[in-house]
């Protein structure tokens, strides 16, 4: 039992927390308003070796491990939402590819992520299978040249930007077989469509992906035909530790704006930091986001250790994105009216972060999850 | 960051589940029952060392560390919280100021016999009419040369019928309020103390809580902890580790509550299957297990802090704070997965719901450990 951070993860987090404090938040606001994409943020993680932090440098990547990914991700999402699921997505495909690849799709896409060259994407959200995954409907008709795709995908994050997407489809209808397509911007009959509005990480791409007899060669299948489901529970098992260190940077993001407003603002006579209303406020705040730093921690350490991790990553994401979600509400209590305006940036962390108990599995998901390895 | 528990950690961990589920789960249902203070499980811990777990072996403890202290008490917790904080108070409460604050003429006397359990201690903080406000202390010490002269009452003093030991807070100088308070050991036997009434509990109901009345007490300045006002800091300081130690026994009670309601939601059929098929209750389940491991790693966090002589007042509050009020939303749900089995005594479930209300209300009620947690944070 040791809580202590390496010396390498003190310094990752301190560098990015640098970069994220003088670079990110101070354009997170005008990126949220303008619901653009923040490519310039995505090129800086990249110079600094943040988008590759799950693979060896002979791909491109950093391997600074999952403990300093989360920690990285977490000051970056601190400073603006819509760069930390970016980067989250992009560090998740890839390690898919690392871990699931050839050779030779480690050595086209993985250099390229790393280095920012496009975002990396994730497509196995369709109209009908959301939480229900495995019921997509996408198929992947097998010829002898190839596979051809039919079928669309939606709620793609950085889709318009990623200049490599591992794409679900079903190789099989009877019995179902999953497997997992690595398809490249500009492959005809693979088409990009409409762009979704959405409440918060407005900076980030949500786009709705179309497959048309879209043809791809033999050799852009991502791991063995039928592994498809096993590679996106896999990925998503990673991606959680990614979503609970993003909730934990907007919360305490929140947090840190609520506390220095309860330091300043004066009402009936004094700070109103000194009302027990507030100070409670404040303490089950603090006191939820260090719980949730701790199992995303342990998530990530049993990760790095090749231990099994599912249930704990379950874990991380659900007590982190709930309690982010309480945080960043009672932040904009402490702020009264000023917390509703966008003057302050507490009502957008509100927006962003309540996708983070939606998006790479529910809540609901994640206690089934939990519940299915307690009950056996 | 390293997750692993240590050889000796575990060693530990097996050695208390052990005797937890061999020993102090079968007594349980009875002790509480009966109220009846569980002597013989006292001995028997005291020959493992569980009675002075992070005292050196030189003072007659196990020299181990916090977090084996924290994980011993989850265990002996889960088998019954009531063995459990007699285990705690012993361990945080008597023995941990002393070694502290005590002289080595004074560790040898009172420490060795409490730490290798020959002995047993109790913490005399509370008073009518100081609780949460624990700065205003009635309990009078009043110097007479190589003495001090002791008159008040201190009441819910846990282990006090039983203990041989009592770490004592008075006030030696009212002037400068909680600046004025000293802290004394005592011996229970010393001429004019005595027990006051003794306390019908909801929970823990096997630790004996009374009052104590200190008339005309002659206590010896040797046996003052620190300087005469160093009182309230050897509280404060104290608090924080038994803080550690009420956490684990919240987070024991509340996986008691969880384990008993998971069995038997396996076991248990309505509506053609077992009731853990059904969503609503595996969201409880599901809720209740991340909130303990949340718990724990907090407990484990201050505690490893302890041990690395680190401050962590605000760390011990908030693993205080969540671990207490974990267990007890962990006991209102392992109620209602029994139904009307969890609301009668042939099954453990309400005794832990009993059991689990006092962590939010001793050594610092859960209002006491936002106000710690609140101005750590507002101080920055």
């Amino acid at each position: 039992m040791d809580f202590r951070l390496t010396d390498e993860q003190l310094q990752v987090e301190e560098m990015v927390r640098g970069l994220s404090r003088k670079e990110f938040a101070p354009r997170a606001a005008e990126v949220d308003e303008e619901s653009r994409y923040p490519a310039k943020n995505h090129r800086r993680l990249a110079e600094l070796g943040l988008l590759g932090m799950l693979y060896p440098a002979t791909f491109g990547g950093s391997e600074a491990g999952p403990v300093s990914y989360a920690i990285a991700l977490r000051e970056v999402a601190g400073g603006c939402a819509s760069t930390g699921v970016g980067m989250a997505v992009t560090n998740m495909t890839g390690e898919a590819i690392f871990r699931f690849g050839t050779d030779s799709q480690r050595g086209r896409y993985l250099p390229m992520l790393s280095a920012g060259r496009g975002a990396g994407a994730f497509a196995l959200t369709e109209p009908g299978a959301g939480s229900d995954a495995g019921g997509l409907s996408t198929f992947a008709r097998e010829d002898a040249d190839g596979y051809v795709l039919d079928g669309s995908k939606v709620f793609i994050t950085n889709g318009a930007n990623a200049s490599v997407t591992i794409v679900m489809a079903l190789t099989q209808k009877a019995p179902r077989q999953i497997s997992a397509f690595l398809v490249e911007p500009g492959t005809p009959g693979f088409s990009i469509g409409k762009s979704e509005h959405k409440m918060g990480i407005r900076g980030s791409d949500t786009v709705s992906l179309s497959f048309e007899e879209c043809r791809v060669p033999k050799s852009s299948m991502l791991g063995a035909p039928g592994e498809g489901l096993k590679i996106a529970l896999s990925a998503l098992d990673g991606g959680r530790i990614g979503i609970a260190s993003q909730a934990i940077g907007i919360a305490r993001s929140a947090l840190s704006t609520a506390t220095e407003y309860a330091k300043d603002r004066r009402q009936f006579g004094q700070a109103i930091g000194e009302f027990q209303a507030i100070q409670w406020k404040l303490a089950d705040a603090a006191t939820e986001l260090d719980a949730a730093q701790m199992l995303v921690f342990r998530a990530a350490f049993l990760k790095e250790k090749g231990l099994p991790y599912s249930k704990e990553a379950s874990m991380a994401k659900l007590f982190a994105t709930e309690a982010g979600n309480r945080v960043c509400h009672t932040a904009l209590q402490v702020l009264g009216g000023y917390g509703y305006v966008r003057e302050y940036p507490v009502e957008r962390h509100l927006r962003d972060i309540r996708v983070t108990t939606i998006y790479e599995g529910t809540s609901e998901i994640q206690r089934l999850v939990i519940s299915r390895a307690l009950c056996g | 960051m390293v997750f692993d528990l240590t050889e000796e950690q575990r060693m530990i961990q097996d050695t208390a589940r052990e005797f937890a589920r061999k020993e102090v789960l079968p007594k349980a249902a009875e002790l509480d029952e009966k109220s009846r203070f569980p002597e013989e499980l006292i001995r028997q811990m005291a020959e493992l060392g569980f009675m002075g777990i992070a005292v050196p072996e030189e003072y007659g403890g196990a020299g181990m560390d916090n977090v084996c202290y924290a994980i011993a008490m989850e265990e002996i917790s889960r088998a019954c919280a009531s063995t459990a904080v007699i285990m705690s108070v012993n361990n945080s409460l008597a023995c941990d100021p002393i070694l502290k604050f005590g002289s080595e003429e004074i560790k040898r006397e009172y420490l060795v016999p409490m730490a290798s359990g020959k002995k047993l201690g109790c913490f005399g903080l509370t008073e009518p009419g100081a609780g949460s406000d624990a700065g205003s202390q009635k309990t009078t010490a009043v110097r007479d040369g190589d003495f001090y002269i002791v008159n008040g009452t201190k009441n819910f003093i846990t282990n006090a019928p039983q203990a041989d030991t009592c770490v004592l807070f008075t006030m030696t100088d009212k002037a400068k309020a909680h600046k004025g308070i000293t802290a004394f050991v005592i011996d229970m036997k010393w001429k004019g103390v005595s027990l006051g009434k003794h306390e019908k509990k909801m929970g823990i109901r096997a630790s004996a809580t009374s009052s104590i009345i200190f008339e005309e007490v002659r206590v010896p300045a040797k046996n003052r902890l620190g300087n005469d006002g160093d009182g309230f800091k050897v509280a404060l300081n104290t608090l924080d580790g038994g803080r550690i130690g009420i956490a684990a026994q919240a987070i024991g009670i509340a996986r008691a509550s969880f384990e008993d309601a998971l069995a038997y939601s396996k076991d248990r059929k309505q509506f053609g299957q077992a009731i853990c098929e059904f969503q609503a209750i595996q969201w409880m389940l599901a809720d209740i297990a991340t909130e303990i491991d949340a718990a724990r790693l907090l407990t484990w966090r201050a505690a490893w802090m302890k041990d690395r002589k680190m401050r962590h007042s605000k760390e011990s509050s908030m693993a205080k704070l969540y671990a207490s009020e974990t267990a007890m939303r962990a006991a209102v749900k392992g109620v209602q997965i029994h139904g009307g089995y969890g609301y009668i005594s042939e099954y453990p479930a309400e005794r832990h719901f009993r059991d689990a209300k006092i962590t939010e209300i001793y050594e610092g009620t859960s209002e006491i450990q936002r106000l710690v947690i609140a101005a750590a944070l507002l101080k920055g």
